[in-house]
């Protein structure tokens, strides 16, 4: 690990301030960037540490909505009894993520920021145009089993990593900011991430020293709510193909759907327009099949991961089978 | 040939240079990590300012003066001498290294010393109380929830932490029903809420059973 100096930060502002100069992030939950930090992934000269800022909270909004604080963590977050019975897609999407032992320490805000676990960004003797920029992409003619099938320019195949981000797309959450002047921001969550493009060292537009303090979700979307992860393993594993569906039904028929995927591609996946083709139709196969070609418009795959495309769609079945299930 | 004798002095010697490193370790640490890290370090590396760190350990108030790159897992191992943290692969992927922190389960290779000042961390040396064990260490014991051992003192203080969660309504991937206020802890649960701890021995379908005994003991 590079050494650096580090402070704790007295309010969002001051750490906004402090994150803006070069060199400095954030620290929060520390889950992530001590590890890219100890493979010297990340260099940073100076670490600002917000957990002790007053970022904890989970506060009913008056919309009949919820504030989810800055540094909420994942277990507690998951754990807290509105998000269980009124978001319990989100409350699925967390636990479907990490270990507790990381739950207990990764934090709201932190998780948003999580960089890919693509291999070649591990491995500092491998070209990547993530961390370096204009190095290379060892992942496209590498092995590239675990990367994006979406939304991938020839710069990067990278994946989000994020259960929770997958979940919060779903619901419409939009990202609280602030800025050394004390500005602030709300951004929605779909404008939040970014496709790599030719910048893939740039994931989000959140802009320097600005800090998320809050993430908001707007009241409850009417029907089922699922989040479904398929990974190697049972428990513990990055998702290869995750869903998360909100679907209303009535009288057989699909009134309003929402459906965001992980695993996918560079940011929660999700297509407005697939949503929209099954409104009013029949809940059975073809619907589901129609939905599944519209939001997987586009994919292709990169030889090891070819195999994530047939897999996304059979995903997207199950859920839209189950979710709207009588 | 090393003799068993030789290998308890060879042992006991190493604890004791790990004690006398503690104890001088204030005096040392702030010229250690330029001294150590100058031959592979670019020569623009900024000399690091130790910091003061204090932490109650197992009930005790300890004073450190830390690199601010010092891990919480490597503070308890390589400045109080507490070994019971493992470092298994120092990148909280197998639970090796757990604690409670403030009574909460986490990676301690995952976190920094310097971001804890002032709180409470109990590790595995700190779980018995006194002579008399902790359920938790019997239970393994009387299960025989190990073999190689190297990843039970993180097995342990995990089990400790998942039931307070339990005990508190957590649920977890695995639970049915969200609306459930107090999900039950059956075979599946435990194993879903243990899943950050790796045992390369396989030991698992004890360490299932050993927890379980004192999940459904009175609390």
């Amino acid at each position: 690990m590079r050494s650096f100096t580090y402070e704790r930060a007295d309010s969002p502002a001051q750490a906004a301030a402090a994150a803006a100069k070069p060199g400095a992030k954030i620290i929060a939950g520390g889950t992530n960037l001590l590890d890219l930090m100890k493979l010297q992934v990340e260099t940073p000269a100076h670490l600002v540490d917000v957990n002790r800022l007053d970022l904890a909270n989970i506060d009913d909004t008056p919309d009949g909505g919820l504030r989810l604080g800055a540094m909420v963590r994942n277990s507690d977050l998951a754990a807290d009894s509105r998000v269980r019975t009124r978001y319990g897609v989100l409350s699925r999407a967390l636990l479907a993520g990490a270990s507790a032992q990381l739950r207990n320490k990764a934090s709201t805000a932190g998780n948003l920021l999580q960089r890919t676990r693509c291999y070649y960004f591990y491995d500092i003797t491998k070209p990547c145009n993530k961390r370096v920029p204009g190095s290379g992409c060892a992942a496209l003619a590498g092995f590239n089993r675990i990367h994006a099938i979406l939304g991938a320019s020839d710069q990067c195949i990278a994946t989000h990593p994020s259960d929770m981000a997958v979940a919060m797309r779903a619901l419409d959450a939009r990202v609280e900011t602030i800025n050394a002047d004390g500005a602030t921001r709300a951004i929605p969550i779909a404008e939040f991430h970014r496709l790599p493009e030719a910048t893939p060292q740039i994931e989000t537009t959140l802009q320097r020293g600005e800090v998320i303090t809050a993430v908001t979700l707007p009241p409850p979307p009417p029907g089922r709510q699922i989040y479904r992860k398929v990974r190697d393993r049972a428990s513990y594993a990055f998702a290869l193909v995750s869903v998360a569906a909100v679907v209303e039904t009535a009288n057989g028929r699909i009134r309003s759907a929402r459906i965001a995927c992980g695993g996918l591609a560079h940011k929660p996946w999700r297509i407005e327009r697939a949503e929209a083709a099954l409104i009013g139709a029949a809940a059975d196969a073809g619907s589901f099949d129609a939905a599944a070609t519209a939001l997987l418009e586009g994919a292709r795959g990169y030889g090891d991961n070819d195999f994530k495309i047939p897999l996304a769609r059979r995903s997207l079945h199950a859920v839209l089978a189950d979710v709207t299930r009588t | 040939m090393i003799d068993e004798n030789d290998e308890a002095r060879a042992a006991l010697t190493r604890r004791q240079m790990l004690e006398a490193a503690t104890v001088s370790g204030a005096f040392l640490l702030a010229g250690l990590p330029q001294a150590t890290h100058a031959a592979t370090l670019p020569e623009t590396e900024p000399p690091v300012a130790a910091v003061a760190v204090t932490l109650k350990v197992n009930g005790h108030s300890r004073q450190m003066l830390l690199d601010p790159r010092t891990t919480l897992l490597d503070a308890m191992r390589e400045h109080l001498a507490l070994t019971g943290p493992k470092k298994g692969c120092d990148h909280g992927q197998c639970g090796a290294c757990t604690v409670l922190l403030d009574g909460r389960r986490i990676n301690s290779c995952l976190t920094l010393a310097v971001m804890h000042d002032g709180e409470s961390v109990t590790t595995i040396e700190g779980i018995a109380d006194g002579n008399a064990l902790h359920p938790m260490q019997a239970a393994f014991i009387e299960h025989d929830g190990f073999q190689c051992g190297y990843c039970t003192s993180g097995q342990i203080c995990s089990a400790v932490g998942m039931l307070a969660e339990s005990r508190a309504g957590m649920p977890s991937y695995v639970t049915e029903d969200l609306s459930v206020a107090h999900p039950d802890l059956s075979d599946r649960e435990i194993r879903e809420r243990m899943s950050g701890n790796i045992c390369r021995c396989g030991a698992y379908p004890n360490i299932v059973a050993a927890i379980s005994e004192v999940a459904g003991e009175p609390t």
